[in-house]
């Protein structure tokens, strides 16, 4: 499992009802339903992954999140992943606007933009920025909407949302290194968050 | 071992078998509270039940299906309905599963249903026959595979009325179920649909011929009245672009118009063909019943009590549909997955996309035989906990 991923998994907590948006092969809800005990549901847009998940016994519902998450009602899930897919989506704020819909838990992971290898690689050679996690040219890169970690926050304010943990994260997956903890917006290659409705947090934990 | 039957992933030669379920002293009672009893059914089935009576998967077949899914009944070139979906090294393996199909409770295919004689009378049934619903139908299924020693079964398998039949049997009795496929269904009709069932059932009744369903008594059929049901309903099964494809507005004969009331379309003659061959299998009583235990059924309409029942249902659930189907076109599937999945049902749910309407899931399509085979075959996972509903 992508290392990412296992830091992803120990966000949950045990026993969760998980949503797992852009799913891929089910690795992730596979280890949450083996170790966590999670009830897990995948959604998926490419076949061949469609076809893993099945095989693996993992619930997986064949759509594109773009479409909206039409087939899941308010408050179905418990916990609602999107992992190193929000920049991906046509419509991001819709996508977490979403999320926050079908869960009152959203664990969103993203690759930072603001990373200090991509800035200056535009800002000094005028290319457009390619990196270990986004090795795609500009004209082949699933990445339509890049951002970086101050984006993200902003964007989570501005839903009214709350960014309840934030974990850095390395080039490799694991966690970033001494200063990707320190200027996470410049050294952190990635990062994970844990979102809550705002009035969750009036409310504290259930 | 050279049986040409299993290189060509054929189950061969089968026979439809009878079993005489229920008894007047110990009937059948139905959802609308009438009895019977005793219920024959004809079933069939392919493979062979393990030792432990764990490998058994149950094919509920739709409107106009009967109990020969598979193998053939002498002729090779004229297989049962479902034979490219069960057999050896098919989606439904015959290696590895005991599987049983059985004409529906209603129908015309051996099972009872109003062309039956009423013990009563001595005479069919005809429109006496009580009203029958999916449930009912479900209950009959069940008492065959208890009759045959299957207390559980590894799946139930259907398709249009068959498709409804399993989402019915899952919620009524999920201790039965390992698990549910369910392939271009509904969970209630809409009133498109139902305006379809309705117009075919005053074709029928409407016939001169049909004297209020006594039609045999009178020595006679409601022919006319049942073709054009038949004919119109097929329009369903089929889609505008499949239509366009296979027929366009190609003459039958030649390239000039006939300019005339006979069939002079390719797609008249088609659907002549199909009524007229559907006059020597299907009795018009049992199509007015099984169309109307279409029209009533709506597992999920009473949320309360469906809730209920949802609690205690947690198995895992396959749905498909297909994108150019618009007799139960996939918004009807998605209602499904949404009502599952909002109960914390496991449920993976896909749009095949394939041109050839409703017909679809009786067509080899391969993405949609591969996840029917690899939902079948999936690996097993640790019992989900779980959480009660918020």
């Amino acid at each position: 499992m992508r290392l990412d991923l296992g830091l992803i998994a120990e966000m949950v907590p045990t026993g969760a009802r998980v949503l797992d948006l852009g799913c891929g092969d089910g690795d992730l809800l596979s280890a949450l339903i083996r170790e966590r005990g999670c009830q897990g549901q995948g959604v998926e847009v490419s076949s061949d992954a469609f076809h893993a998940c099945v095989a693996k016994g993992i619930p997986v519902i064949a759509a594109d999140i773009d479409d909206g998450l039409t087939d899941f009602t308010d408050n179905s899930f418990d916990v609602v992943v999107l992992s190193q897919t929000l920049q991906a989506t046509r419509r991001p704020a819709r996508v977490l606007h979403e999320m926050m819909r079908v869960a009152d838990t959203a664990i969103v992971s993203f690759i930072n933009y603001g990373h200090i290898g991509l800035r200056t690689r535009l800002a000094l050679r005028g290319r457009m920025p390619v990196s270990p996690l986004a090795p795609e040219q500009w004209f082949a890169t699933p990445n339509i909407h890049p951002c970086s970690i101050l984006d993200f926050e902003q964007l989570v304010h501005s839903e009214g949302l709350v960014c309840a943990e934030r974990h850095v994260l390395g080039a490799d997956g694991g966690p970033g290194g001494r200063w990707a903890q320190r200027r996470p917006n410049a050294f952190a290659a990635a990062a994970a968050y844990v979102v809550h409705h705002s009035d969750r947090v009036r409310t504290g934990p259930r | 071992m050279a049986n040409p039957d299993i290189e060509h992933g054929s189950i061969g030669e089968v026979v439809t078998q009878r079993a005489t379920l229920f008894e007047r002293n110990a009937p059948l009672v139905l959802e609308g509270g009438a009895t019977l009893g005793p219920v024959d059914v004809a079933f069939e089935t392919y493979g062979e039940l393990n030792a432990q009576r764990n490998n058994a998967v149950f094919i509920c077949h739709g409107l106009t299906g009967d109990a020969h899914a598979a193998g053939h009944h002498g002729n090779p070139e004229r297989p049962g309905w479902w034979d490219n979906f069960i057999g050896p090294g098919k989606p439904v393996d015959t290696r590895e599963f005991f599987v049983v199909c059985a004409n529906i409770l209603g129908g015309c295919m051996g099972t009872t249903g109003p062309s039956s004689i009423d013990p009563a009378t001595g005479k069919a049934y005809g429109l006496r026959f009580p009203l029958v619903t999916v449930s009912d139908v479900v209950r009959v299924h069940r008492a065959l595979i208890a009759d045959l020693g299957i207390t559980k079964l590894r799946a139930a398998i259907g398709g249009s009325l068959g498709g409804m039949q399993v989402l019915q049997w899952a919620m009524d009795h999920p201790e039965d179920l390992g698990a549910a496929i369910v392939v271009c269904a509904t969970s209630r009709l809409s009133a498109q649909n139902i305006a379809f069932s309705a117009v075919a059932r005053e074709a029928i009744m409407r016939d001169p011929n049909f004297h209020g369903g006594d039609y045999v008594d009178a020595d006679t059929r409601p022919d006319a009245g049942l073709a054009i049901a038949r004919m119109m309903a097929h329009i369903t099964y089929l889609s505008e672009e499949g239509m366009r494809n296979k027929f366009g507005r190609r003459l039958q004969n030649g390239t000039t118009p006939r300019f005339g009331f006979d069939v002079d379309f390719q797609v008249e003659s088609y659907l002549h063909h199909q009524g007229e061959a559907f006059l020597g299998r299907f009795d018009a009583n049992s199509y007015l019943y099984l169309t109307r235990a279409m029209d009533y059924f709506d597992p999920f309409g009473d949320m309360e009590h469906a809730a209920a029942r949802l609690a205690d249902l947690d198995l895992p659930f396959l749905v498909m549909s297909f994108d150019s189907d618009w007799r139960f076109d996939t918004s009807h599937s998605r209602e499904i997955v949404r009502v599952l999945s909002a109960h914390r049902v496991p449920v993976s749910f896909r749009e095949i996309s394939s041109p050839h309407g409703h017909d679809s899931f009786l067509l080899v399509i391969p993405e949609y035989h591969v996840t029917v085979a690899n939902f079948l075959r999936r690996a097993e996972l640790p019992p989900q906990r779980r959480p009660h509903a918020s």
